[in-house]
């Protein structure tokens, strides 16, 4: 699988001298390629969250209140301690959402999330209402560059932490608490039985995503210079389980490539049908969803088996 | 006392009523198709679009008291073209199928629906009042009411009784009842299954379809109606119980109320309200208020 995340490195390491413009395409199809891997994760273990938009404007919001209010302005920093407040709040609120299942633990996360949103919108003073907050550059290792060069280093720094995550993530899904989580959905009792916690599981999985989805909104809140408290709305939510379901939830790239292929529809159909762009992606997850259930990771997997396999 | 009251009172439940028609559809397809359709919140905006653009149409050709008609007549056209259309095309493939892909394929439709609902009447918004002139003001106690209210009060108490009659006391009411507790069984002696499935859904797009012509004169009809009303009716029958009509009443007023004190005493906390009562009724009762694990649904 780390074929595709090289290449696509590869790929993305070339676009700013190439086609300088799709530089920042790339920087928010990852930021929103590490939200959906979050809800690709639970999507695994069967459970569907249309709130996952909260963690990824906590994590844009941290970013702004960290510039703001505690002076910290090191892109580093800042996507770090942005993180860490993300997975906190994913930690405290999945000590809740542990307890439900399927269309309970969906409902439970867009209740909090649109609370969340509510609150974005109304507390002006201290969230800026709807205008939202400006983010600044940030400085990188203490030095303040001009945008230009800054949105260079921080898709060559979103590249690294894309493959770092991928790679982390992967390990993750494949180790004994990874393997444990597909079972939550397969058969939770069984699980049970082998003396492992459902609940911890699940948990864990919880908070993971949740900070995967918070670093995301950092990035995305970095790249935009602006957060709004629409980043928290339901249909960002749903965007992202879209994203999950549409690249295919078999494993992590497929976050990624789903990401990127909605963006890059995104791009070009502003151009040739601005109105209609929201019911290209609809329909496309249609086919999906009827005709290819495994995603477009899916698909590239059968392609490739069908190419290696004897004639 | 009552003068300070009173209009509080009849603003909670007029806007219970508008909030229970949209919820109370949500709630029958969900208790029925065993959907939880994303899309329902379109049905609502398109019921609102339709009724103000054929209002105006009929008010400008010199018959007002017709736009009042069309309150009715646009969600019926709209749950008679599309609710059989989508159920057949697009939700039977779903049955059975996990719950992540079920609302995955009416988000699906949702996305499909808000664009098209541009193409066809455009960003601007649109509103109406020909409704409410028509229909006037009362005085009561010293206090002006707007006719227009006790209406849609009415309409709700009417729409609510007649769902129950229908599902109590009818024959199809009873056909559903039999399918929502064993599809199987019903089918082996011979009830047509899918026909219940289309109806319901109809009647739930119907429903949503009636909540936004109703709501049209009282707000302004924009882009992203539809994907506002969709998470209060979503709140709104989670608090009742997913699937439980009487639910769906007591939350929509519960709701009601809870958002016009909070116009009256801390306007900017309005839309917190409906998700705050939300998540803490999901905290404490997972399934609703009225609405149990085993309990039967309908």
């Amino acid at each position: 699988m780390f074929r595709y995340v090289f290449s696509l490195a590869v790929v993305a390491a070339l676009l700013p001298i190439g086609v300088p413009w799709l530089a920042f395409v790339f920087t928010i199809a990852v930021s929103k390629g590490l939200a959906a891997l979050g809800v690709a994760m639970l999507l695994r273990g069967g459970l569907i969250s249309i709130g996952h938009a909260l963690y990824f404007a906590i994590g844009a919001y941290a970013v702004a209140f960290l510039m703001r209010e505690a002076g910290i302005a090191d892109l580093l920093l800042l996507l770090v301690c942005a993180t860490l407040i993300t997975t906190i709040a994913g930690l405290v609120v999945g000590a809740f959402m542990v307890r439900y299942r399927a269309i309970f633990f969906a409902m439970l996360n867009l209740a909090i999330s649109m609370v969340f949103f509510a609150l974005l919108s109304k507390l002006y003073y201290f969230t800026g209402g709807t205008d939202g907050l400006r983010v600044a550059t940030p400085t990188i290792l203490t030095i303040q560059l001009s945008r230009s060069t800054f949105d260079i280093i921080l898709q060559m720094s979103v590249l690294i932490l894309m493959i770092a995550s991928a790679l982390l993530i992967d390990r993750y899904l494949k180790s004994p608490l990874g393997e444990a989580l597909r079972a939550i959905d397969s058969n939770e009792v069984r699980l049970e039985y082998l003396g492992v916690s459902a609940r911890g599981t699940i948990w864990a999985a919880y908070t993971v995503s949740a900070g995967l989805a918070g670093l995301g909104g950092a990035i995305s809140a970095v790249a935009i210079g602006h957060v709004v408290p629409e980043m928290s709305y339901w249909t960002v939510s749903g965007q992202l389980v879209l994203i999950a379901v549409l690249g295919g939830i078999g494993g992590v790239p497929g976050a990624f490539i789903g990401a990127f292929f909605l963006e890059l529809v995104q791009t070009f159909a502003v151009g040739l049908a601005a109105e209609a762009w929201n019911a290209i992606i609809g329909l496309s997850l249609l086919i999906v969803i009827f005709f290819l259930p495994e995603g477009l990771y899916g698909l590239i997997q059968r392609l490739e088996r069908l190419r290696a396999s004897p004639k | 006392m009552f003068t300070t009251y009173a209009p509080l009172v009849v603003d909670g439940l007029a806007d219970a009523a508008l909030i229970f028609f949209v919820a109370v559809g949500l709630t029958l397809v969900f208790s029925v198709v065993r959907i939880l359709n994303v899309a329902h919140g379109s049905f609502y905006a398109l019921g609102a679009y339709l009724s103000v653009v054929i209002g105006a149409f009929l008010a400008g050709r010199g018959w007002p008291v017709l736009s009042l008609a069309a309150l009715v007549i646009s969600p019926l056209a709209i749950a008679l073209s599309l609710g059989p259309l989508l159920e057949r095309t697009m939700l039977r493939w779903t049955y059975g199928r996990p719950e992540a892909l079920q609302i995955l394929v009416t988000f699906g439709l949702f996305l499909i629906l808000e664009d098209l609902q541009k193409l066809i009447f455009g960003v601007q918004p649109y509103s109406q009042n020909t409704p409410m002139q028509l229909l006037g003001t009362s005085r009561i106690g010293g206090i002006v009411y707007l006719n227009y209210q006790f209406l849609l009060i009415g309409l709700a108490l009417v729409v609510g009784i007649s769902l129950r009659l229908l599902l109590k006391r009818s024959r199809i009411g009873k056909l559903i009842v039999a399918v929502v507790a064993d599809e199987e069984l019903a089918r082996t002696v011979g009830i047509d299954a899918p026909r219940v499935f289309v109806l319901a859904f109809s009647v739930g797009v119907f429903l949503a379809a009636l909540g936004g012509a109703l709501a049209s004169p009282t707000i302004g009809v924009a882009p992203g109606l539809g994907a506002e009303i969709m998470v209060l009716a979503f709140a709104v029958a989670a608090i009742g119980g997913l699937g439980q009509i009487e639910g769906a009443a007591f939350a929509a007023i519960l709701v009601g109320f809870a958002r016009a004190g909070a116009i009256y005493f801390a306007p900017e906390f309005q839309p917190v309200v409906p998700y705050l009562v939300m998540v803490a009724v999901l905290i404490v009762r997972p399934y609703g208020l009225f609405g149990s694990v085993g309990l039967r649904r309908i």
